[in-house]
């Protein structure tokens, strides 16, 4: 065996071990009569030696594989150019390797080189992708050259005319990345169980928009059946995001409930880490006063349909709003738990709990009215969304 | 050897029926399809160096699921259209719907102008018009497909395949050939689609974490992913809790049968013509040898399961042995899978595997290879001391099976870890709310069997298997290498390139000069596999193969929070759109346009 793929055999040999293969020691070591029967012809010599690798890396070479009465059918070495490639090509096929008939005829308009075809030939067949990669250091970073710039802006309204590609061109911006979504969500609507007389709820949200800008509009109230409302409100805002996972919004709340009031909104919405989607706004009442909402929800999915949420609200005022019952500080707490079905993600039923309560000088203005500042409600309720 | 005329005109799938010869069909009369409007499955086949194609819609059904379909000569998919090497071809593409339609050659190198995409190469095919591709000799052979660029008429069923014979000799020789066309079915509108998946991260994922699921998450990764509010679950955006996967037309129940006689070899072009879907291609008992990829041959790749990304197209020889084998083609997530069957006697099968459990995402998603050499594959290589020269090299490929921890990052702490640091972005990728991660450390990750295929133990087809059979006709070292960014925002269902979406940058393309040799990075700095396609030029993948023998490809999946690189040399002149091959990324704006300046004015 020449010296040199001798040394070879030792470099792959070396490679095969440092990936835990099993390799014998002195599997480079030139082959015995005993391990490769020897044959006359001097072609046979290189395939058996091959074999003999192949078999000492454990991959299975069945014994006469070099016998050329083995090779199927498929093999076709044209009879006047046995090239080296077409040889070694014919070897692996002998191995029961696939290789196309032509694998060594060049592109028609390329260039064959067939010193570097014969290398990596081995590594395929043996299922090996051991090949470095080019390294890019040496390749310059920058702009297109100038001549890159010179074509025409459109190359195809020079074939079928500006005017006529107008309004693909428009159409195809709108289409990837350009449309607007519509969306409206009932997040509650329900029935509240309670002491005295029962009550309801709605919360309600949605948007038109594009991904960065919205018009965004919301709406809550809640009252007991068989009395006046208690509180109504719907806000208009324009929404933009200002960060992966959080909207920027601003815009006006309106009251109906318990009095007429019009409100300048300031807000955030959006995702926080561990999955909270936050609701916070400050208000600024046509009276001056200032008074701020903050709203927490998480989805902690139980199975792929059964979803427990947890859900908590703080209203805070800058000062007392005696028309309406709020007292400066914190003014109510809401904790609450729902537990909702999606049949559909659009379309989930839930019941739950909610604890209110009102707090400090919004508690005395409830008692003040004769109102329970602390009230528990049983809710069975409705989310759902298109 | 047998003739290969002869098996191509066998059955391409159950239910074929010859329409192709009817003179007036009735699908091409008017917008209504025969049999009451009802679309046929499976496909007929066209040739010739004139062909009529007629794009239509009607009604499908699928394993009883019904829905509306757009289909080409009234069959979904579409006819196969075969050519040949050498030969020029007029398309006459009718369309009888109420809106805009077209036709891509995907894969195919034609003028600029016949290229397909509305907007880019040409104005479209209004309601009613006949557009003709007057094509020259065609310039390759292989396995292609086509579809339409307009809309997300894709998903409705407007795509087939495409064949091209060589001019000469196959070099790829099989005693027999099918086409395997993958896709999906889905009852729903692709708007409606595209609108759930803007309004509902996770729409259609039912195998997200739960309180109760049997993830091997421990408590510390769970809080970890939540913290992130991101989910290792997520695979792809749409799965098999609304579509059926297809192979050539036919779902699941009713899968096509292929039939071989024992001995035989024989080659299967397995096109994933899907919207959305990634594959992992098994045939249990069989091996299967890579041939081609995209379109073009390689050097033969033993393997037992590959993954095929959207758009790709790989053939592969194999040899089955006894009375039938399963094709099995299972969805990335394994929420479903496409089957079709080899059969030695019609009627024959094979057993039927249950799906694989659905994989999770790791650290190397994450864009934090070299963190956790685990989630690389590695393992024992830094044991080895041998973990430099061997980066980039598939340790689970060559069945060491040492990655088995590769789904879990156990240990490792995510505090500190910025996941959005920005400040590695180099500065002509646009930072917004467009874009909720940065890679830390995108590694080529070329030698990634895909995503829930790390730590398989049989041997799965790596990039850096691939080596171009024929060599290349330009070994010029690219004189310039570009960088381009994938981003995007799952929570907000945004994608773009470097930042900014179509709409930002439609007036302002790539630009290459003629015949420039350039090497271009994608970065991915998403949690998502991206195939990216890049029309009318093949690129050459640098995945270390020998000088000269870079695999030719025209889509690249970039693995999450990895890199893929190519080079390529602009020699097609004009217009090109370049893009994310999932439809609902393309749709949010993971596109560009590639100019190639005219011959005569470049490098």
């Amino acid at each position: 065996m020449p010296a040199q793929e001798l040394s070879d055999c030792e470099a792959e040999a070396a490679r095969h071990r440092a990936m835990g293969h099993p390799v014998p020691a002195g599997q480079c070591a030139p082959a015995s009569a005993e391990d490769v029967p020897q044959r006359s012809v001097d072609t046979n010599a290189e395939c058996e030696a091959e074999a003999a690798r192949h078999r000492a890396m454990g991959h299975p070479v069945p014994p006469n594989q070099c016998a050329p009465d083995q090779a199927p059918q498929t093999v076709q070495v044209a009879a006047d150019a046995v090239t080296e490639c077409e040889a070694e090509a014919a070897r692996h096929r002998a191995m029961g390797h696939t290789v196309p008939a032509d694998s060594c005829e060049p592109m028609e308009n390329g260039e064959m080189d067939m010193g570097t075809a014969d290398a990596p030939m081995d590594h395929a067949a043996m299922g090996h992708s051991m090949w470095g990669h080019a390294s890019d250091t040496a390749i310059p970073s920058g702009p297109p050259p100038a001549a890159a710039g010179a074509g025409p802006p459109r190359a195809a309204d020079a074939i079928w005319g500006a005017e006529a590609m107008r309004d693909s061109r428009k159409a195809l911006a709108q289409e990837n990345g350009g449309m607007k979504t519509l969306w409206f969500q009932g997040d509650r609507l329900e029935y509240r169980a309670r002491e005295g007389r029962d009550g309801y709820l709605w919360d309600v949200q949605g948007y038109y928009g594009s991904d960065l800008d919205k018009f965004w509009f919301k709406s809550e109230g809640e009252g007991s059946f068989g009395e006046e409302i208690e509180g109504a409100e719907v806000q208009a805002l324009y929404s933009r995001a200002i960060a992966p996972f959080f909207d920027l919004q601003t815009g006006i709340r309106q009251d109906f409930a318990p009095i007429d009031r019009t409100y300048a909104v300031v807000g955030i919405q959006g995702l926080a880490p561990y999955l909270f989607e936050v609701d916070a706004a400050a208000f600024l009442s046509d009276q001056g006063d200032l008074t701020a909402r903050i709203e927490v929800e998480l989805d902690q999915k139980i199975t792929q349909r059964l979803v427990l949420q947890p859900r908590a609200e703080i209203n805070l005022a800058a000062q007392d709003v005696p028309e309406v019952g709020i007292g400066a500080g914190l003014d109510t707490i809401e904790a609450g738990l729902r537990l909702r079905y999606e049949f559909a993600r659009e379309f989930a039923p839930y019941i739950g709990i909610e604890q209110e309560w009102k707090v400090d000088g919004s508690a005395d203005y409830a008692r003040m009215t004769g109102e329970d500042p602390s009230v528990t409600n049983y809710v069975v309720g409705l989310r759902f969304w298109f | 050897m047998t003739d290969l005329s002869i098996s191509r005109r066998h059955l391409l799938g159950a239910g074929v029926v010859g329409a192709a010869s009817l003179a007036v069909p009735a699908w091409a009369r008017g917008g209504d399809i025969s049999h009451g409007g009802m679309l046929r499955q499976g496909f007929d086949e066209v040739s010739g160096s004139s062909i009529d194609l007629t794009i239509a819609e009607g009604r499908r059904i699928v394993q009883g699921r019904r829905g509306h379909g757009i289909a080409v000569n009234g069959s979904v998919p579409g006819p196969l259209i075969r050519l040949k090497e050498g030969e020029p071809v007029k398309l006459n593409v009718t369309n009888m719907l109420d809106e805009d339609s077209s036709i891509h050659w995907h894969g195919l190198l034609v003028p600029f102008q016949f290229d397909g995409v509305p907007g880019v190469s040409f104005p479209g095919i209004m309601p009613g018009q006949t557009f003709v591709y007057d094509l020259p000799p065609i310039r390759q052979a292989g396995t292609y497909w086509w579809h339409s660029h307009s809309g997300m008429q894709e998903q409705s069923g407007h795509y087939g395949p495409l064949i091209i014979d060589p001019a000469g000799p196959d070099p790829i020789q099989a005693d027999r050939e099918y086409v395997l066309l993958l896709s999906e079915f889905t009852p729903l509108h692709p708007h409606t689609i595209m609108s759930k998946l803007k309004k509902g991260e996770g729409y259609f994922n039912y195998q997200q974490r739960t309180m109760t699921d049997d993830y091997p998450l421990s408590a510390e990764e769970r809080r970890m992913w939540a913290e992130m509010r991101m989910m290792p679950t997520d695979i792809i955006d749409v799965t098999g809790s609304t579509y059926t996967y297809l192979a050539n037309g036919f779902g699941p129940d009713e899968m096509p049968e292929f039939l071989f006689n024992p001995g035989e070899s024989v080659r299967l072009r397995i096109i994933n013509g899907s919207a959305m879907s990634f594959f992992n291609i098994r045939i249990p008992g069989a091996t299967m040898n890579v041939v081609a990829a995209d379109g073009l041959p390689v050097r033969p790749v033993p393997v037992q399961e590959f993954q095929i990304g959207t758009a790709e197209t790989y053939d592969v020889l194999v040899e089955p042995v006894g009375e039938a084998v399963t094709i099995v083609a299972e969805s990335m997530d394994r929420s479903g899978m496409a089957l079709a069957t080899l059969a030695s006697t019609p009627g024959a099968r094979a057993a039927i595997p249950a799906l694989r459990d659905p994989p999770l995402l790791t650290m190397a998603d994450m864009g934090m290879s070299g963190m956790d050499h685990g989630g690389m594959g590695h393992g024992d290589m830094a044991a080895a001391g041998k973990a430099e020269p061997m980066s980039g090299m598939d340790h689970s490929a060559m069945g060491h099976g040492d990655d088995a921890d590769a789904g879990s990052m156990a240990g490792v702490s995510m505090d500190g870890m910025n996941m959005r640091d920005t400040s590695l972005l180099p500065p002509d990728v646009k930072v917004g709310p467009g874009i909720d991660m940065v890679s830390m450390n995108p590694v080529d990750r070329m030698g990634d069997p895909g995503i829930g295929l790390g730590d398989v133990d049989h041997r799965v087809l790596t990039y850096n298997d691939l080596v171009a059979l024929r060599p290349n006709s330009d070994r010029r070292t690219p004189s310039r290498q570009m960088e381009i960014h994938l981003t995007g925002n799952m929570e907000r269902y945004m994608w773009s390139f470097d930042g900014q979406k179509f709409t930002a940058v439609s007036d302002d393309p790539i630009r290459f000069a003629y015949n420039e040799r350039v090497r271009v990075k994608l970065v991915n700095n998403t949690m998502m596999a991206h195939p990216i396609h890049l029309h009318g030029l093949f690129f050459e993948l640098v995945n270390g193969a020998p000088d000269g023998f870079q695999p030719h490809k025209n889509v690249v999946i970039v693995q999450p929070g990895g890199s893929a690189t190519f080079d390529l040399t602009a020699n097609e002149e004009g217009d090109w759109a370049f893009h994310c091959h999932l439809l609902y990324h393309m749709h949010s704006g993971m596109f560009q346009i590639v100019t190639v300046t005219p011959e005569g004015t470049g490098a």
